[in-house]
Parts: C-alpha cells; sequence; structure tokens
C-alpha cells in the first residue's frame, strides 16, 4: 500500500491568484477504504479553497471522530487542525473562532458525531450561527465499527448483512433550517459540479453554514437496498437549482422543466448566481424552503443544492460585539487588564 | 470519441514512450526492473534478444529512447536508460549458456552477407539458429563493421565488441574477413539462397573543391578513413594543432583521438550554430570536457598552405537566420575572415553511401541519389534475392537502426526461402497481465523517487589522455545503477481500465498525482474532448485513453502524458476498475515465425 504521494504534479497544472497549485492545498494520503465518498468530498474542499485562493494557514479543521472526522488529515495539509473528542467539534470549533474571527473554519463531521452523540452542540453552534463551514459526511451507517445503522439511516434501508433499519431518520437539513441555520445545502459527494460552489458559496457566507452531503460508505453501505449508496443516491437526487457558473450541468438542466434565475448577495458583496429548477421554491424563505424538503421527501427524493440562506442574520460575533483582533495578537495588558478593570465592571453592574 | 482499443498492441506500446521510441523496440522498462532486481543477467539477455549488442549500445547508442522517456517530461532530466543496460553489460554473469547454442541442424540453405557491421551481424544472429549456412564477406580484420572502424577504444573497449561480435560468430557463421566483395554477379551466381547487403556507409565526404585542398593533402584527412587508420593501427600521432570541420559525432570522435594521438591544440570548427550541431549533447560535452574548442557558424574557405605545407585554414564568420518556416540560411556577418592555425585537418563532415562493386545490370535498379531502391518494410530490392539493411539500406543512421534493419531482413529472408510471402508480416509478440499481488500491492516498484539524474563517473582526463585505449567512462557501480534503475516510472504497467466495474466514485480523479484522470460527458470531437479535461491535454503525441460509457452516461477519460504509472488510480479503486497490467512487447523475429 502507497502511503506517501508522489511530489510530481502535471507541469501544467493551474495557478490561483497566490501562485499555488492544487498541491498547496492537498493533505496526506487518505488511509480510508478505497471509492469512500469522504476522499471525494476532501477533494472538493481542496479544489473549492484553491479556486477561492485561500491562504492555507489562514484556515482551521476541526473535527470529532470517526471516519468523516479522520479526512481533515487528508485536505489542505499546511492549514491547522483540531482533531477534537466524539462529537465535540462544535465547541472546539467555538472557542477557536472565539479566538481569532478572521480565520476560515471548517468543521468536518459525520452522521453518527453530530447526529447522535453531538446532538446537542450541533443545534446550540447552529442556535449561535457561528460563523464556519459545517460538513456531514453523511453514509446512514458507522463505517468505521463495521457498519451499524446510524440515526440518519433512512426507515427501511436496508444494510450490508440484510438487516432492515426499522427506525425514523434525523434529517439534519430540515432540523438545520428549523434550529435557524442561516445557510443550509445538500449535496452528493460523487457530484463536484455541484458541491464545490456550495462550499465556496458556504466558506463566503457569515454564519454557519451547515452542507449535508450524501456520502456513500462503499464497504458497509453500497448494497442494493441501502438508501445511501452510489446508485440509490444518483437516481433520487433532485437539485433544487444550479449555479449559472457551471457550464457541465448545462445537458442535465434541460431534463428539468423550465426554471427561473435569481441571485443572492452573500456578506462580502459577491453574488450567487442560482438557477433554479423548482419553481415554486424561493431560496432566501424559510417555508418555501421546508416545502420543498417536505414534498421531496415525499417523493423519495433527496432534495440536493443550496435549500436555504439568510444573509440579514448576524453572527455571533456581530451578536456579541467581539474583538476584530486575534486574541494571539493582543498583547498581554490588553488580553488581562487586571484587577482595577474587573473592580470596574463588577461596579457596573451593581 | 470512440472508446479506445486498448487490445491494439500499438496502443499500450506507445505508452512505453522509450521502447515505443527505440527502433528496435527494447522493452526498456523490463530490463531495469531486473537491474534494480541485480539480475544483470537476465537484463542483458532481455537486451541480447532485442538489440543484439548491450555492451556495445550501453557505451555508444544514440539513446532515441531517452529523448522519448515520459521522465523527461514529469522533471528534468530522462532516466539514463542507455548507461543502465551498460550495468547490466558489465555485471552480467554467464550468458553464453543461455544463447542458442551452434551446431544447429542444417534447413539446407545458404545465405551470403556482404559486409560484417551490425545490420549483418544482427541477421547473422536471427538467421543461423534456424540452421542457415550463413557466409559473411567483410574487408576488415574482424567483425563489427563501423563499430570497429569508427567508435574509439576510449568510447568502446576492443573486449567489450570482440565479446559480442563473438557470441554470433560462435553460432557457427562462416566468416571470410579480409575480403572486399567486389561483384555482387559473383555472388549471386554462387548458390546462395539470398544476400544480404550490410555494407553501411563507407566513404567519408570531402572538400575536393576548396582552394589548397589538393596541395595540402598530405596533411589533410578524412575523418572516418582517419579513425579507421587509428583504430588498426596504421596512425599513431597526429600535429601538435588540429583542426576538425564538422559537427557531428564522427568530428567528436576525430577531435578527442587527436587529443590522444598527441594534438595539444584542437578545434573543431563547424558552419552550424552550437545548439544545432548533429553531435549528441553528451558528446560535445565529453569534448569540451578535454579541452576541445568549439567553433560554430565558421564557414571553411581554404586550405592555407605555404611550401607544400599546410599551415591551417580561412573562415568566414556567418549567422544562423530562420525563415517563417523554420528553414535555415547561414548569412555571412561581414566580419573578417578568421585564420586558424593548424598542423593537420581532418574531415568529418558526413559519409556517403557507395556501392561501385554492385552492377547496375542485375535488376536491381538505384534511384537518382544512387542509392538502391528498398522496400521500407520488408527489406528487399528490387532484386528478390538481394536485401539490404543498415546504413546501406537508407542512408547513415545509427547502431540501434541497422539491428533493427537486420531483424526484419531475417524474418523476410527466412520468409522468402520458405517461399512464402514476405508482406504477410506476423504480429508482434505481446502479453498483457496483472501485477496485483494482494489488495493494494503490485509485483513492481510503484513508488515514484525524485532522485535526479544520476551523472555516469569518467576516469580522470589526465590518465585518459594518455591512451587512447583507456576507456573514459566507468560505468555506474551496481548501487547507483540501482538508484538510477529506481527512476524508471515502469509505464510498461499500464493503467487498464474496465468500464463496467466502475461506480464513478471518483477516487482515481481524486488521487491521481498528476490530474491524468478526468469523468466528463463525451465529445464528438478529440480537440473539444482534449481540452475539457481537469488539465487540458495539449501534449498531442500522446494519447488520450477513452472508456466505454459509463452508468451516468458520462465517460472516463485519461491522458497519458505525464502518468506516473505509480499505481495509485487502481489503489484508491474499490471495485478494481483499475488495474495495474504489465505489458510485454516484443517485435516478431525469425525464430518466431
Amino acid at each position: 500500500m502507497t502511503y506517501l504521494k508522489p511530489l510530481f504534479r502535471h507541469p501544467k497544472l493551474p495557478k490561483n491568484k497566490l501562485g499555488y497549485t492544487l498541491k498547496e492545498y492537498e493533505g496526506t494520503i487518505s488511509t480510508l477504504c478505497a471509492g469512500c465518498g469522504h476522499d471525494s468530498i476532501s477533494a472538493t474542499i481542496v479544489q473549492a479553497c484553491f479556486e477561492l485562493s485561500i491562504e492555507p494557514h489562514l484556515v482551521a479543521k476541526i473535527s470529532g471522530i470517526g471516519c468523516s472526522s479522520k479526512t481533515p488529515a487528508y485536505f489542505l495539509g499546511n492549514s491547522h487542525g483540531f482533531n477534537s473528542v466524539h462529537g465535540r467539534m462544535p465547541s472546539v470549533a467555538t472557542g477557536a473562532n472565539l479566538a481569532n474571527k478572521n480565520m476560515v473554519y471548517f468543521g468536518v463531521s459525520g452522521d453518527g458525531d453530530t447526529a447522535s452523540i453531538g446532538m446537542g452542540q450541533f443545534v446550540h453552534a447552529i442556535r449561535r450561527n457561528l460563523n464556519m463551514v459545517y460538513i456531514v459526511m453523511n453514509n446512514g451507517c458507522y463505517g468505521l465499527t463495521k457498519g451499524q445503522d446510524s440515526a440518519t439511516a433512512d426507515v427501511g434501508s436496508a444494510s450490508k448483512s440484510g438487516h432492515i433499519n426499522p427506525f425514523q431518520p434525523v434529517d439534519l437539513a430540515s432540523l438545520a433550517v428549523e434550529l435557524g441555520a442561516t445557510f443550509v445545502a445538500q449535496s452528493f459527494s460523487g457530484d463536484k459540479q455541484q458541491l464545490v460552489p456550495l462550499i465556496k458559496a458556504a466558506i463566503q457566507h457569515k454564519g454557519l453554514a451547515f452542507i449535508n452531503v450524501m456520502s456513500p460508505c462503499v464497504t458497509f453501505n453500497n448494497n442494493p437496498g441501502s438508501t445511501k449508496s452510489y446508485d440509490y443516491v444518483r437516481e433520487h437526487m433532485q437539485a433544487t437549482g444550479t449555479f449559472d457558473f457551471v457550464p457541465e450541468r448545462k445537458a442535465i438542466q434541460a431534463q428539468y422543466e423550465a426554471g427561473t434565475d435569481t441571485s443572492v448577495a452573500l456578506h462580502d458583496g459577491t453574488l450567487m448566481r442560482l438557477h433554479k429548477l423548482a419553481p415554486e421554491w424561493n431560496p432566501e424563505d424559510r417555508l418555501s424552503a421546508v416545502n420543498a424538503m417536505q414534498q421531496a421527501r415525499a417523493r423519495n427524493e433527496i432534495l440536493t443544492g443550496l435549500l436555504y440562506i439568510n444573509t440579514e442574520f448576524g453572527d455571533l460575533h456581530d451578536i456579541l460585539d467581539t474583538s476584530d483582533t486575534a486574541f494571539n495578537t493582543l498583547d498581554e495588558a490588553t488580553l488581562s487588564p487586571g484587577k482595577k478593570a474587573l473592580e470596574a465592571i463588577n461596579a457596573s453592574l451593581r | 470519441m470512440k472508446p479506445t482499443d486498448t487490445r491494439n498492441p500499438e496502443y499500450y506500446h506507445k505508452v512505453v514512450d522509450c521502447q515505443y521510441a527505440c527502433p528496435a523496440h527494447t522493452p526498456v522498462p523490463e530490463y531495469i526492473r531486473k537491474i534494480a532486481a541485480e539480475k544483470y543477467t537476465e537484463a542483458y539477455m532481455i537486451n541480447w534478444e532485442s538489440n543484439v549488442f548491450p555492451g556495445v549500445l550501453g557505451r555508444t547508442c544514440d539513446r532515441p529512447c531517452e529523448p522519448a522517456c515520459r521522465r523527461g517530461r514529469v522533471e528534468e532530466e530522462p532516466v539514463a536508460i542507455c548507461r543502465l543496460k551498460r550495468v547490466a553489460a558489465d555485471n552480467k554473469g554467464d550468458v553464453q549458456s543461455l544463447m542458442p547454442q551452434a551446431p544447429f541442424p542444417s534447413n539446407g540453405k545458404k545465405i551470403a552477407l556482404i559486409g560484417g557491421g551490425p545490420a549483418s551481424l544482427s541477421v547473422a544472429r536471427d538467421l543461423a539458429p534456424l540452421g542457415y549456412e550463413i557466409h559473411l564477406f567483410d574487408e576488415q580484420i574482424a567483425g563489427g563493421g563501423m563499430m570497429r572502424s569508427q567508435i574509439p577504444a576510449f568510447r568502446l573497449p576492443e573486449e567489450v565488441l570482440n565479446e559480442e561480435v563473438g557470441y554470433i560468430l560462435d553460432l557457427g557463421i562462416h566468416t571470410q574477413f579480409m575480403t572486399y566483395v567486389e561483384s555482387l554477379k559473383d555472388v549471386l551466381e554462387k548458390d546462395y539462397d539470398a544476400v544480404f547487403v550490410g555494407t553501411g556507409a563507407p566513404r567519408g565526404r570531402d572538400l575536393p573543391k576548396l582552394p589548397g585542398r589538393k596541395e595540402g593533402d598530405a596533411h589533410i584527412h578524412i575523418g572516418i578513413e582517419w579513425l579507421a587508420g587509428v583504430a588498426f593501427e596504421h596512425i599513431d600521432k597526429i600535429g601538435k594543432k588540429v583542426i576538425v570541420l564538422g559537427g557531428g559525432n564522427t568530428a567528436m570522435d576525430c577531435c578527442r583521438t587527436s587529443r590522444r594521438l598527441g594534438g595539444e591544440s584542437v578545434k573543431v570548427v563547424v558552419r552550424s550554430p552550437f545548439k544545432d550541431m548533429k553531435a549528441s549533447p553528451w558528446e560535445k560535452e565529453d569534448a569540451m570536457h578535454e579541452d576541445i574548442e568549439i567553433f560554430d557558424n565558421h564557414v571553411p574557405l581554404s586550405f592555407e598552405v605555404e611550401n607544400g605545407k599546410l599551415t591551417g585554414m580561412k573562415f568566414q564568420r556567418v549567422k544562423a537566420v530562420y525563415d517563417d518556416a523554420g528553414k535555415r540560411k547561414l548569412l555571412p556577418t561581414g566580419e573578417p575572415d578568421v585564420f586558424i592555425e593548424a598542423d593537420e585537418v581532418l574531415i568529418a563532415i558526413g559519409q556517403e553511401n557507395s556501392f561501385p562493386w554492385i552492377e547496375r545490370d542485375l535488376g536491381l535498379k538505384f534511384d537518382e541519389w544512387d542509392m538502391p531502391e528498398v522496400d521500407k518494410v520488408t527489406f528487399q530490392s528490387t532484386h528478390p534475392k538481394v536485401f539490404f539493411g543498415g546504413d546501406a539500406a537508407f542512408g547513415p543512421e545509427n547502431v540501434i537502426t541497422a539491428v533493427a534493419h537486420g531483424h526484419q531482413a531475417a524474418v523476410s529472408i527466412h520468409l522468402f526461402c520458405q517461399g512464402k510471402d514476405i508482406r504477410l508480416r506476423p504480429a508482434p509478440y505481446t502479453k498483457l497481465f496483472s501485477t496485483k499481488m494482494g489488495i493494494h500491492e503490485w509485483s513492481y516498484d510503484s513508488p515514484v523517487t525524485i532522485d535526479q539524474r544520476y551523472v555516469v563517473p569518467q576516469a580522470e582526463k589526465s590518465i585518459t589522455l594518455l591512451d587512447r585505449r583507456r576507456e573514459v567512462e566507468l560505468g555506474f557501480d551496481p548501487p547507483t545503477g540501482y538508484k538510477e534503475a529506481q527512476r524508471c516510472l515502469n509505464c510498461d504497467v499500464q493503467t487498464d481500465f474496465a468500464a463496467d466495474r466502475c461506480i464513478e466514485c471518483d477516487a482515481c480523479m481524486d488521487i491521481c498525482p498528476t490530474s491524468c484522470i478526468t469523468f466528463t460527458t463525451n465529445e464528438e470531437d478529440e480537440v473539444k474532448l482534449r481540452k475539457k479535461l481537469l488539465v487540458p491535454a495539449t501534449n498531442t503525441s500522446q494519447d488520450i485513453l477513452v472508456s466505454e460509457n459509463l452508468k451516468t452516461g458520462r465517460v472516463m477519460v485519461k491522458d497519458e502524458d505525464v502518468c506516473l504509472h505509480c499505481g495509485l488510480c487502481a489503489e484508491r479503486c474499490p471495485t478494481s476498475a483499475w488495474d495495474m497490467q504489465q505489458f510485454f512487447y516484443s517485435v516478431t523475429k525469425a525464430e518466431n515465425l
């Protein structure tokens, strides 16, 4: 088995504004199973950061436990990383984010790490609108412990052993909209044309951007009868819309009813142009988003693309009016103003 | 585009750039792996089967394989293929017992070979084991042709040449050395079933019209004749100041030999710019290392003779001007003419064919340039019994080309002697087999080293210049040979793709270090498809591999250009749609018929 990727790259590899090629955004070779959907998501994150010319040292990757949470080792090898406790990625992300608001935060989690052990943390990170990209690599099973059904497994979905899941699934995207997340999207690891622009938009969004990515477990959950297999997801994907600047989607667009175009201005002034495929759906209207998701569920479809966006609501820093300067660049006197300052604060509260 | 037919042997053959570029199509990566495994004897035999003179070629080959080497497109320098061949030759064990053992049962046919150079010897090697009685005629004292007369001993020691010529002559070849064949008619009148002409390009070009040529004749020599004179020990010294005219490898051999025979100030003077010189870059480097000055852009005007003695030469200074079509013109710069002192001049400005011994009424046609009309595939002349090969066939080339000709001519002669159609040539022999040893294990060293090309060590100039027989290059020692061998990318281990197994998980596309693999919608037009790839495939000399349609209607397209053959696509493939399959390609030889 190869543990080291050859150092040679294509001599004509394109460079971004910083003069970097994809190589500067790559991580080490994945030790996940060959064909794991998570690896595709890693490659997509690499591509998105490359295209946005993000300086790698201004990115922090934070994860919990699980196959998904191993992936930060496999992308952005020149960025910061913290592999935290199971389900506790949001806490660590919150701490880091408060200490330095000038970085891009990737929270990487899985269906177990988010929908089971980390559910409480997930809910509160959304509630606080922490400025980060929260990606769930959702394969509907516990791949690291041999493929038991997870909380996002659909009712009636068959595992590799033939066992049928009797429980209702946790629908993370619906839940996120319900909780007031300001950017909610859903996608498929096997659809980079959709996922790259979604991640780019999520990075540029100010606030918590949640992306639930169907990411087939090729070893334990890619069998007939599973609703998280490559084949099933491909057959049941229904996109809310496409990004106009992705030309490859045009062929597929033709299959849909005519939609309408709309643009959403993101906080940093960039414009996200959407070609809507579902005319009744309005990405800036929560009711319409919930409606679209419920209808898709009723039709046994997996609704993908951007589901909901709210650019009005401030993030945690706006709400708390935090320091613009990263803590690590503040001097000791500012960070720890001393007893007098504390007394003054206490006095003001009396 | 239509799916690529990888079962056509030429597709994968082309991926093995070195082998494809080699005139004899030697399976290069296969023997390089053997060298890395210290199996020098096996490596030697792979070479011997294919190019007949591994020890000679490992020192002197023109190496068309190296500019083609994929490594040169990935980093700066190709693998030192040629000098690795020498490692096999230097370190081999007993090889003679692995070669065909004479005597062979006779098949009753007799063949005459005119000329004892690499082409004729290759024919002899291929036909002798099949029972042919082979008569080889050469005017020199021993076999080897130009390898003996023109390649100086400091580049090719006589023992190495003798050994490899000996392997062939030991197959029971009837040799008649010191015999200049004066008439093809006489040969044809004897009862030979076929005649092979491998007489090379024996005439060195002269400058007969240049003023002073006649007067200075005693001190002006034709390069290849002079080199032969040195090789056969008729000449053992030269004046202190020497001018060598010409910019090819013969000129390099002349100037370096001059340095060993007493030439102290040796100057190579060439008409063309330095970069356009025909000599291989390494030959030029070696010459300059031996304090030889190269004057480019100098056109000879006259030999200067005083009192019947040569004093030097006059040259006009020119510069190269290229027109839009890239055609070169040498225009005078207007600077004053240059006089260069010389005691002796060697003219090495090219060679020509010459067939004064072939009568023109035998039914063997010659063209307007007085070259025999020879078929490019069968090497048959217009006289059905007479075949040509090596420099004699189409003009001066090199040893490896002569060997390739010899193999093909032997196939033709064998078919011809059996009364078969020589145009119905058998397909090459190919093998394709998986290198899979375990889930993520291959039977070849798939990791790619980043080592830069290793330099072949040379003996000290102060020693080598004293003795024309002292070999300059020392060759790689086995440890360095191993390291250099590991630079090989194993391009013969093919990335074989089975579309029906692919689940389009993108794992191969994500892992490929050189971004060769793209999953995309197909295009009718190859140019359009090439533009759509992750990194557009702009090197059109390299093919793209297009798969059958996949489930989603897309296709997998792989640009072969800078594939490292690292096997990562296959390692990351969950369904073994990719497999690393070793491809072996061997040109059909007479023995395979």
